[in-house]
């Protein structure tokens, strides 16, 4: 049995406005403190946590936020160090950090690939400058360009960009350009996602004034359809609704929580999910620390999955990949339901796998709930 | 004051006729009937004061919140005149003031001598006060106009007392001037009904013949039952009898009310009270039938006796299929005391069990349904209000229709529809926008009169279905609120009407059906197709929805396939939230109906065809849920 590492860094320099992550800037922390100082004993932490993780080899680990690039990468470095030291990596272990294309220089890129990783993923968004000013980014579209040049130029082997699309005002041509302007940059993985407003940020707030309007779900749908065609034109496939990549690029860490595997999260508000239990953190970075350097637990609630809820949970998730589902897990009324589906042109029987068309995966959860619970 | 203690006061069977006055007010809500009553009630020491409360008479909460009378009283009132310095008894006749309860009303009316008309002089005379007055005035009763509100700054009593005697054939200076809230007046009052209304009259020595006003379920006693005694006299321990119905029952006590109910050795010539047998159903003791005794029965019963009949008709289901068997019990108890109701069990595909009630009209269902769900804690839903239709087929036969899905399939010769007469009273500066609502509502003018220089009476047929579906509200609407209505049913007609079916993917929804002018037919197809198209979430193949007329189509919408239900991000801390949210979608599902392939949310249901009322409670309800 292996063990998956997520590392959870819980910092930005700026909350864009459609975020609900569990993120946090310097003086949200602590009044006019800057990044240092709010980070200092951060990974001390993590790493006091990472003592109570299961001992077993390790696959993959994948650094998320928040910003883990604003982390220096002696820092970062420390954790896969411990983590090497006391589980062991896989010879061909998956290592990401998720950047920002502002924060990164060549030194810095080629301090992280020292640190031990691999692989990159950058919060592109979009290359139409209004619908990053919409978002709250703060980059520039053409220090994308230059940020996987250098990367790929430190020696990162494997590339990703993060795009969103259904941002207010965004038109399928802006969406168009955006595909087009990522599809040809030296990439080997492309995650793309709708825009989701979630409550309490400032983008829910500004829809709900009527300063922006969501774009309908036909756009939506229409945009998602572009993504697929533009992808498989660049040789890129979908391998997960929302993810594509060149053979062999599938991010491993991410393919591991759709496949249920033992994963552990470092950090506050990090998840984790070992055999049948899902247990995380409590969110916040100061009681996280505290509570680690006094010795208590930090593990704010927990869940075991009953038979059932595995098997929903594996029928959720399964679905969204290209290897779908195999009609042998499914029951006699649930392959029924499926053959509507498939006579509606939403999915496609190949052998004993069902696997969902471009049209059926922007309607996967409603398939699901004809499934499942 | 010319107040006399109950015990000093001439006692209940043993009253001379010539010392009682009946009488009843006859007023608009909100013009003050339930104070000046209170009023009475203090002036005459009935109601101690510190016994004292507002609407003293109205029983139920229903009736104090609304400011309405559902269900009539009688008190007994001692009282000596100033001007003849003698004693009195006045019995005041309360009566309901609502359109659907013209048939109480007249009872009550045929129970008085005379009627105190009693109108706010800052507001006028308002339509239905305009209708109990000429019952009044049929029933040969004295009316004593009262101009009410002589206290409020805004009051105009001169030109109201004008539009009274204008109205009634006095002189302006006629019109007594009042405030309940002050009591100015009203111990004039109590002296003018004194010497103006007549004293009963009857025959002590013939059979008994006395009149039900009204009768009332209490869950402790049984029924109530609300007498005036026309001849002979009524005793306690005596047997009984219905005219209508020959039942015979034992008169377990006979008393008055004053304004606490006070049993006593009976009832005499003249007098109002109450009288006790022991049923426990309202239906065995009819408004309008005549009481007599077994002994010695009348051969001529009381004049005036109807059955009651509903004339709207809406289905009730519970939110909850669960709470079916709850609100069979609440309509068996609730039918107790209310003997117009009338309900049978109804099954729709879809809103699933519940029944079709019959009603006097809008307010007298507004009134049922509010006290099912107040005091039996039910959440309902009720269909669009219609009327009855007797639909003749080719082959002669007759078809009554009571809710659209029962319309009969194949040639059909003619519909007949009740009609209503009815009055509306409103500023003249409404003339146009009234007469243009009632021409698009197939009304026929009957005619028009000024009944002051400023305000109109004007007189309408029209199908009592135009009046059931909003036409209320479009009167308010457009004459911001200063139109009022009355309506009384002239019997039916031929009208040109069509059953319109709602398809959905070819498949005809009984819930959506509906019985309109052919003229209209159109207009409630696109509405109709619009509405649903709105309301049914999309699915995953194109849904047509139609509007036909028979087999041929009116309208049509459709609901285009689902696009997306998908959430683009599923990742480590994502996957419980998700696993949760699906959960509960899933359980909105399960709330969903199958109509063939179609899923319809209860909800669509529900905005199809219920009121804004019931929108806004399911609103708030599935807000609280969530």
């Amino acid at each position: 049995m292996s063990l998956s590492f997520y590392v959870h860094i819980p910092y930005c320099i700026k909350r864009c406005g459609y975020c609900d992550f569990n993120t946090y800037t310097p003086s949200e922390l602590q009044d006019g403190a800057t990044l240092e100082i709010v980070s200092n004993d951060y990974i001390d932490a993590v790493l006091k946590e990472l003592d109570s993780a299961p001992q077993q080899i390790v696959p993959t680990i994948f650094f998320g936020g928040g910003t883990p690039s604003l982390l220096p990468a002696k820092d970062l470095g420390r954790v896969i160090q411990k983590i090497n030291d006391r589980n062991g990596l896989t010879d061909n272990c998956e290592i990401t950090l998720e950047a920002n294309p502002d924060s990164v220089t060549l030194e810095k890129l080629e301090g992280y690939l020292e640190a031990g990783f691999n692989r990159i993923s950058f919060g592109m968004q979009s290359a139409k400058p209004h619908v990053l000013a919409v978002l709250d980014r703060t980059h520039n579209p053409a220090n994308v360009e230059k940020a996987v040049s250098m990367a790929r130029e430190a020696g990162f082997k494997s590339i990703s960009v993060d795009l969103i699309y259904g941002t207010p005002g965004e038109s399928l041509n802006d969406w168009r350009h955006t595909l087009e302007s990522a599809l040809t940059l030296d990439i080997d993985h492309l995650s793309a996602y709708a825009l989701i407003v979630e409550t309490g940020t400032k983008l829910a707030a500004q829809i709900k004034r009527g300063d922006l309007e969501m774009p309908n779900d036909d756009l939506m749908a229409e945009m998602y359809l572009l993504i697929d065609q533009l992808c498989e034109a660049h040789g890129m496939s979908w391998y997960e609704l929302s993810n594509w990549s060149k053979p062999g690029h599938e991010c491993r860490h991410n393919v591991a929580y759709w496949k249920n595997e033992n994963w552990w999260g470092l950090g506050p508000g990090a998840h984790s999910h070992i055999d049948a239990k899902r247990f995380w953190n409590i969110k916040h970075p100061t009681t996280y620390k505290q509570r680690l350097f006094s010795g208590e637990t930090v593990i704010a609630d927990s869940e075991n999955l009953t038979l059932d809820q595995k098997r929903d949970e594996a029928i959720m998730l399964g679905i969204r990949m290209r290897e779908g589902l195999s009609t042998s897990d499914l029951n006699p009324s649930q392959v029924q339901t499926l053959a509507t589906y498939g006579e509606n042109g939403f999915l496609k029987l190949h052998k004993d796998r069902v696997q969902l068309t471009p049209t059926g995966r922007l309607i996967a959860d409603r398939i699901v709930r004809e499934l499942t619970f | 004051m010319p107040a006399i203690s109950l015990a000093k006061a001439p006692q209940p069977a043993s009253t001379n006729p010539a010392q009682i006055r009946n009488f009843c007010i006859i007023a608009h809500i909100d013009h003050g009937k339930s104070t000046l009553a209170d009023r009475m009630l203090g002036i005459t020491e009935v109601v101690e004061a510190r016994n004292m409360r507002a609407q003293y008479l109205d029983r139920m909460d229903i009736e104090r919140e609304r400011g309405i009378t559902i269900k009539s009283q009688a008190v007994r009132l001692p009282w000596r005149s100033s001007l003849d310095g003698k004693e009195y008894i006045l019995n005041m006749i309360d009566t309901p003031g609502h359109v659907d309860f013209t048939y109480e009303v007249s009872r009550s009316l045929a129970a008085c001598e005379g009627a105190v008309l009693l109108v706010d002089c800052a507001q006028g005379i308002e339509a239905q006060t305009l209708a109990n007055l000429y019952l009044a005035m049929e029933n040969n009763l004295t009316i004593i106009p009262v101009l009410n509100k002589i206290d409020l700054p805004n009051a105009q009593p001169d030109k109201f007392a004008a539009e009274l005697a204008r109205l009634i054939g006095c002189k302006p200076e006629d019109c007594l001037r009042v405030s309940g809230k002050t009591g100015d007046g009203v111990a004039e009052l109590l002296d003018q009904i004194v010497a103006q209304i007549p004293a009963p009259v009857g025959d002590p020595n013939a059979p008994a013949r006395a009149l039900i006003f009204d009768s009332v379920y209490d869950s402790y006693r049984g029924v109530v039952t609300y007498v005036r005694v026309v001849d002979g006299h009524l005793s306690p321990r005596e047997q009984i009898q219905m005219f209508s119905t020959g039942v015979r029952h034992e008169a377990l006590e006979v008393g008055v009310i004053s304004p606490e109910p006070i049993a006593g050795k009976g009832l005499g010539v003249g007098e109002v009270g109450y009288l006790i047998t022991g049923v426990k159903d309202v239906r065995q003791s009819r408004v309008g039938d005549t009481i007599t005794t077994y002994n010695n029965p009348t051969k001529q019963p009381l004049s005036g006796y109807k059955d009651p009949k509903p004339m709207v008709f809406s289905g009730l289901f519970p939110l909850d299929g669960a709470d079916f068997p709850i609100l069979r019990e609440a309509l068996d108890k609730l039918q107790l005391n209310d003997a117009a109701l009338v309900y049978e069990p109804e099954s729709s595909a879809a809103l699933g069990f519940g029944f079709r009630c019959g009603f006097l009209g809008l307010l007298h269902m507004e009134i049922v349904r509010e006290r099912l769900e107040r005091e039996h804690k039910l959440n309902l839903i009720s269909t669009a209000p219609n009327v009855v239709y007797n639909v003749t087929m080719d082959d002669g036969k007759v078809v009554r229709v009571t809710n659209p899905s029962e319309f009969p399939e194949g040639k059909v010769a003619a519909v007949l529809e009740p009609i209503v007469k009815s009055t509306i009273l409103a500023p003249s500066e409404f003339i146009g926008t009234i007469m243009e609502l009632c021409q698009d509502r197939r009304g026929i003018l009957l005619g028009m009169d000024y009944i002051s220089e400023d305000r109109v009476e004007i007189r309408y047929d029209l199908p009592l279905a135009e009046i059931v579906f909003d036409f209320f509200d479009q009167l308010k609407s457009r004459t911001k609120g200063y139109a009022s209505l009355d309506y009384e049913e002239k019997g039916d007609a031929e009208g040109n009407l069509v059953k319109v079916d709602i398809l959905l993917q070819g498949e005809a929804v009984d819930a959506f059906s509906a019985i309109v002018h052919r003229d209209k037919a159109y207009a409630y197809g696109v509405m109709m197709t619009g509405k649903l198209r709105e309301l049914i979430p999309r699915q995953q193949f194109e849904v047509p929805i139609q509007a036909a007329i028979g087999a041929r189509i009116i309208a049509r919408e459709s609901i285009r396939a689902i696009r997306k239900d998908v959430l683009a991000k599923c990742y480590g801390g994502d996957i419980s939230r998700k696993r949760k949210l699906l959960e509960k979608q899933k359980e909105g599902k399960k709330r969903m109906k199958m109509v063939g392939r179609v899923e319809v949310p209860q909800e669509a249901f529900v905005a199809a065809l219920a009121t804004d009322a019931d929108i806004e409670k399911i609103k708030a309800a599935r807000k609280a849920s969530e």
